[in-house]
């Protein structure tokens, strides 16, 4: 910084009290903000239907192929759902489907879920539209690169539902897919439907690695002039750091599907241990499945942060804009999503507690797992102290962050559990595991995409969602979301394992069936209910009110283009200038609630504007 | 390669520069190029990926139950009638360690903005790099010659083929993709496309010759890896 640079930014920061003070109150150096650094982007604009959107370079548009696309897989994962909830509360009306094909129908749903949807749909969809727009760039630093990202995805899903047409099925080795049975005969789709599944991950993998390094280098390298780190909205920092964590994470998912290829196609023993299969040695032999586990454990809990944080990020936002205050501790705020990734890479052990492990090494990662409460729990209390005498809009996009506050404490409470060996040794493979991480890492990010949804919509389509539809929604979605998985806890209390086609004659059936039975009702209703949201999109699509600029009256630069919605090039003629964070809302002594990040300190001499 | 002057702001050395480029608004790292920035992204991310592999060669390795075969009989070259440990790995290494420093002088040629030679820099690279896969070509249809394949090998523990094929083919596919690039390079800097800015195909970014150093810093990547690939594989 040079002294005369130095001094400016003094003024720039001074209180205004000392400014209006001075006599004028307006210093002609306190809207001073640097010259750009980097020259203009040079975008290539579409001109046929082709390339304006099929193959697009607009972020904008890519974001929302990657939102559609991501959102079909996961109606594909959640008729798989349906059919799981079949088979378990009404097998007899489930005749039609074998012991093979639940577990194939568990295992696409998990795949799907985790990998194609939520991450798809946080890092592709909102990362995408949204960044650049946050960060007042023209567009992501490498549009060509995007777009590939987006086709390479599109053929990950395509290779993803061939192997329900391939001879065989898909896989059903659990989404975790272990050695060594995910590739021997007996599984189902051990065959072809493994392989696509490998070749799949794979695609995806480098299609992400394309699109994260825009989203990396944008946020880096191509913010618009006064937009410092520390003024970015949390969207930005959530998505950022799960952007980083997946470009260390996916790796190692890369390797085991490699490795696990050839293990099939060329049979090396990777993780293939001496078999006996009928009294017969198979020609496998010498290699570790719990190698696999360490792996996938490496990519598979990095992977639940990489959902978590984009929606920690995005749900800050909201609840900040809609009760109308700052969000409270910004700072730690961003140091507990930066933290949480972090100790997300030393803790996936915890996966494999019954693995036969050191019992130290458990302990090890006990310890660390019970740490990330620490962060995890401030900004539950932020999140709390933001909302807490803030004047809140009890809206849709409202009621979805509280739904989320209260579904991400009770699965964040279940994982506290869990992560304790003694305790989680009983419960492990039961379904306390698969209420608590649907729960923490499915209803949850769940919420603030439906959340994100209603919010942004009006940005996107320049019309209004119906609320009154949004309520309906909201309330199936919630009340229903406990209906299935607070019994699930009980289930799993008192022992009902997971990934069981049926209970057969056990102790179980007696207390379990009823509970079943309540559970696949409300799972088709909450499935359902969905619905609701599509009919609502496609209804404001043609008749939602209009929403015209910034409905919301929010600070962040998304709102602040030109056009509504926005154009390719977002900004027009020329690019925003920031002089705050997003957070000034309700400032004493302005003129409205909100201060948006491009007013200049002079037109706000005499507010108590926090120092940005 | 001079230090960037950006205007409205003085880049200071060490941690506190660092900490206030951190601070400050626009880029992160100062004056550097988006496609530079990226590669080093992305070589961290391929870091990880050769790590993940050489990690479970290391654990294969060492919970083998059958005994590991010993590299330097396998990995002998019969010269005059003399098997002479490493032979052929000494070779390649020399050759793509050579053609690093070729990279190198490229990179500075090219900044002088001296078209011909850094052209020709580029040029020895990717002969230095299609010379080291021909090299490794030969050293896998010898080894499969002697019987050595991805699930067994007459030496000892089978894993030793798998690791082996799969951790020097993945490095060879890096080499490959790298010397692909290394060409169409040569070509870009002969045809003058980083002397009068061109866009290049999939980009409206304007040529320059940066682009020669963020290829140089994959083919150092794609050495250093090498290396360690060695290291594990040959000496240990």
């Amino acid at each position: 910084m040079s002294e005369d640079f130095k001094d400016k930014n003094i003024i720039q920061a001074q209180s205004s009290e000392t400014i209006s003070g001075s006599g004028s109150g307006v210093s002609p150096d306190m809207d001073y903000v640097r010259p750009a650094e980097i020259p203009e982007q040079d975008l290539y604009h579409g001109h046929s239907f082709i390339t304006k959107w099929v193959f697009c370079q607009d972020a904008k548009v890519i974001g929302v192929q990657y939102f559609c696309l991501a959102t079909f897989t996961g109606i594909i994962g959640l008729i798989l759902s349906w059919l799981m909830r079949l088979q378990l509360g009404f097998p007899e009306a489930a005749g039609f489907m074998t012991a093979e094909h639940y577990y194939q129908f568990v295992t696409m749903h998990g795949m799907i879920m985790v990998v194609y949807f939520l991450t798809a749909l946080f890092l592709g969809g909102f990362g995408n539209y949204l960044i650049p727009l946050m960060v007042g760039a023209r567009d992501m630093v490498f549009p060509y690169v995007n777009m590939v990202s987006f086709w390479m995805f599109f053929v990950a899903v395509g290779v993803l539902l061939a192997s329900f047409f391939v001879p065989g099925g898909p896989t059903g080795s659990g989404w975790t897919l272990y050695p060594p049975q995910a590739i021997l005969e007996g599984t189902p789709g051990s065959g072809m439907g493994i392989i696509l599944m490998c070749v799949s991950l794979a695609l995806f993998v480098i299609g992400f690695t394309m699109g994260g390094l825009n989203y990396l280098i944008t946020i880096l390298q191509a913010r618009t002039r006064g937009m410092t780190l520390m003024r970015l909205p949390l969207t930005v920092w959530g998505i950022f750091t799960a952007t980083v964590l997946a470009m260390l994470a996916f790796p190692a998912l890369l390797v085991s599907a490699i490795m696990m290829s050839l293990d099939k196609l060329l049979g090396t023993s990777f993780f293939m241990p001496t078999i006996l299969k009928a009294g017969e040695v198979l020609e496998y032999g010498g290699g570790s499945p719990i190698l696999f586990q360490h792996l996938f454990w490496f990519f598979g809990h990095p992977e639940v942060y990489i959902v978590a944080l984009p929606a920690f990020g995005i749900v800050s936002d909201l609840i900040s804009v809609h009760s109308r205050k700052n969000i409270f501790g910004y700072r730690m705020m961003v140091w507990a999503i930066v933290g949480i990734g972090a100790l997300s890479f030393f803790v996936w052990a915890h996966h494999m507690y019954v693995s036969g492990m050191n019992p130290w090494f458990g302990f090890f990662f006990a310890t660390t797992t019970l740490i990330i409460a620490v962060p995890t729990a401030m900004k539950v209390y932020n999140w709390i102290l933001t909302l807490w005498r803030g004047n809140i809009r009890m809206n849709t996009v409202m009621l979805w962050c509280l739904g989320f506050i209260v579904t991400f404490v009770n699965g964040g409470i279940t994982g506290i559990f869990l992560g304790n060996v003694t305790v989680d040794v009983p419960l492990s493979d039961t379904y306390f595991v698969i209420a608590h991480f649907h729960m923490v890492m499915g209803i949850a990010p769940l919420m603030v995409i439906m959340g994100a949804v209603y919010h942004w919509f009006p940005l996107v389509t320049g019309r209004m969602l119906s609320e009154k539809l949004g309520k309906w929604h909201f309330w199936a979605t919630f009340l229903g979301a406990y209906s299935i998985y607070f019994p699930m806890h009980y289930l799993g209390f008192i022992g009902v394992p997971r990934r069981y086609f049926e209970m057969y004659d056990s102790p179980y059936m007696t207390s379990a069936v009823g509970m079943n039975e309540f559970i696949s009702t409300a799972a088709f209703l909450v499935g359902a209910a969905q619905f609701i949201l599509i009919f609502n999109i496609v209804k404001s699509l043609k008749i939602g009110k209009p929403a015209g600029k910034n409905p919301w009256k929010a600070n962040s630069l998304e709102w602040l283009t030109p056009s509504v919605p926005p154009e390719h090039g977002n900004w027009g003629e020329r690019l925003p200038v920031v002089h705050r964070w997003a957070y000034d809302y309700s400032v004493p002594g302005a003129k409205d609630d909100f201060i948006v990040q491009t007013t200049p300190p002079s037109e706000v001499v005499h507010t108590k504007v926090e120092k940005t | 390669m001079s230090d960037p002057k950006i205007e409205g702001l003085e880049l200071k050395p060490g941690f506190k520069g660092m900490a206030s480029d951190t601070a400050s608004d626009q880029t992160m790292f100062k004056g550097v190029h988006w496609g530079k920035a990226m590669m080093w992204i992305f070589l961290l991310s391929d870091t990880f990926v050769f790590s993940c592999f050489l990690i479970s060669y290391m654990k294969g390795r060492a919970s083998t139950p059958v005994e590991w075969p010993n590299p330097s009989e396998v990995f002998a070259l019969n010269a005059f009638g003399v098997p002479v440990p490493l032979l052929l790995i000494a070779i390649m290494t020399f050759v793509l360690i050579t053609s690093s420093g070729t990279m190198a002088l490229a990179v500075k040629y090219g900044y002088e903005r001296n078209r011909k030679m850094c052209g020709w820099l580029v040029l020895a690279t990717a002969l230095g790099g299609l010379t080291f896969v021909g090299m490794q070509a030969f050293e896998w249809s010898k080894l499969i010659h002697e019987g050595v394949r991805p699930w067994e090998n007459p030496f000892g523990a089978p894993q030793f083929g798998s690791y082996f094929f799969m951790i020097t083919g993945f490095h060879g596919t890096h080499v490959s993709i790298g010397v692909i690039f290394l060409f169409i390079y040569a070509y870009k800097v002969f045809a003058g496309h980083y002397d009068n800015g061109k866009k290049g195909w999939f980009t409206t970014m304007k040529g320059d010759y940066v682009e020669i150093e963020i290829l140089g810093l994959y083919w150092h990547f794609v050495d250093l890896v090498w290396v360690f690939i060695f290291a594990f594989f040959y000496l240990w």
